[in-house]
């Protein structure tokens, strides 16, 4: 299978998924909650409602850069390419408001959801990901949008 | 709960997550948005990141069901719903054409502010100003009218 995509990184995928798997095991069976990323920054800017304390919604949030970090310094990342920022901004406004329409970003529907064979979660899942696949299929059609 | 037990467990919970994002290649926007490019250089490396932490927390809810209380904690806070509805569906399509313009999700941005800060930034901010709009927008408005449906 992977003569045919040279480029995929399958072994780092897996890798880095059983972390995120992880992350999000030990949020459920700590905590109690769901590890999902839209949620969860929302509830830390008052603009989501729940029960879960400011304390927790924070440090939640300042470990995905502290992990990155970390990973970083040891040497496992490289400097990546970015869409320029007014294609950021279109993005983040619609994954913003995408995300607290839906319940869900890719963490919360995508691993926590999914996993569960909740039926919100997978239906969610493929819907994200279908767009996706639409939307860039088409960027690549009119010649992108970096 | 004590101070440590509300702040422990998320923060290692979101390191891991953090460190996990960025070894699987999932902070690289052109890795993600090659996975979305099912029609030319699709790159499969997502499915084995999903595949990944699904197959852990698949053990985790197997785990959790036989639990009452979670470990650091008095309840278990779990969304509950089951029920398919119109705003489940358009806001997923929306974040799906917003992560496919851009190669990133909520929490590969949210990463991404300790290893590319000033050029994630602005997507960081439109996400919350995106949420915020959606907070200001009364509920009936989101909801599809009753009689619309009949």
């Amino acid at each position: 299978m992977f003569e045919a995509f040279p480029y995929a990184q399958p072994l780092h995928g897996l890798a880095g998924g059983i972390l995120i798997g992880l992350a999000a095991a030990m949020m459920l069976l700590g905590a109690g909650r769901i590890a999902g990323v839209s949620g969860i920054t929302a509830r830390a800017l008052k603009i989501g409602s729940g029960d879960m304390s400011m304390t927790s919604a924070w440090s939640f949030l300042v470990g995905l850069p502290i992990g990155a970090a970390i990973v970083a310094l040891a040497g496992g990342w490289q400097p990546v390419q970015f869409a320029s920022w007014p294609v950021l901004v279109i993005a983040g406004l619609l994954v913003g408001f995408g995300t607290r329409l839906g319940s869900g970003c890719t963490s919360g529907h995508g691993v926590c959801g999914v996993s569960r064979f909740s039926q919100r979660s997978i239906v969610a899942t493929i819907t994200f990901i279908g767009a996706g696949v639409a939307t860039v299929f088409i960027l690549n059609l009119i010649g992108g949008m970096q | 709960m004590s101070v440590a037990n509300r702040l422990l467990p998320p923060l290692i919970s979101g390191t891991l997550f953090g460190a996990g994002l960025t070894v699987s290649g999932m902070t690289n926007p052109e890795r993600v948005r090659g996975f979305l490019d099912v029609f030319g250089r699709w790159d499969p490396t997502l499915v084995f990141v999903m595949g990944g932490a699904v197959i852990v927390m698949a053990i985790a809810w197997r785990i959790q069901r036989r639990m009452k209380v979670p470990v650091f904690g008095k309840k278990f806070s779990l969304p509950d719903r089951s029920d398919l509805d119109g705003k489940l569906i358009a806001g997923s399509v929306l974040f799906g054409v917003g992560w496919g313009i851009a190669g990133l999700c909520p929490g590969p941005a949210v990463a991404s502010l300790a290893l590319a800060p000033t050029t994630v930034l602005p997507f960081v901010i439109a996400m919350i100003v995106g949420m915020a709009a959606h907070a200001l927008i009364p509920e009936a408005k989101l909801r599809p009218s009753k009689r619309a449906a009949r």
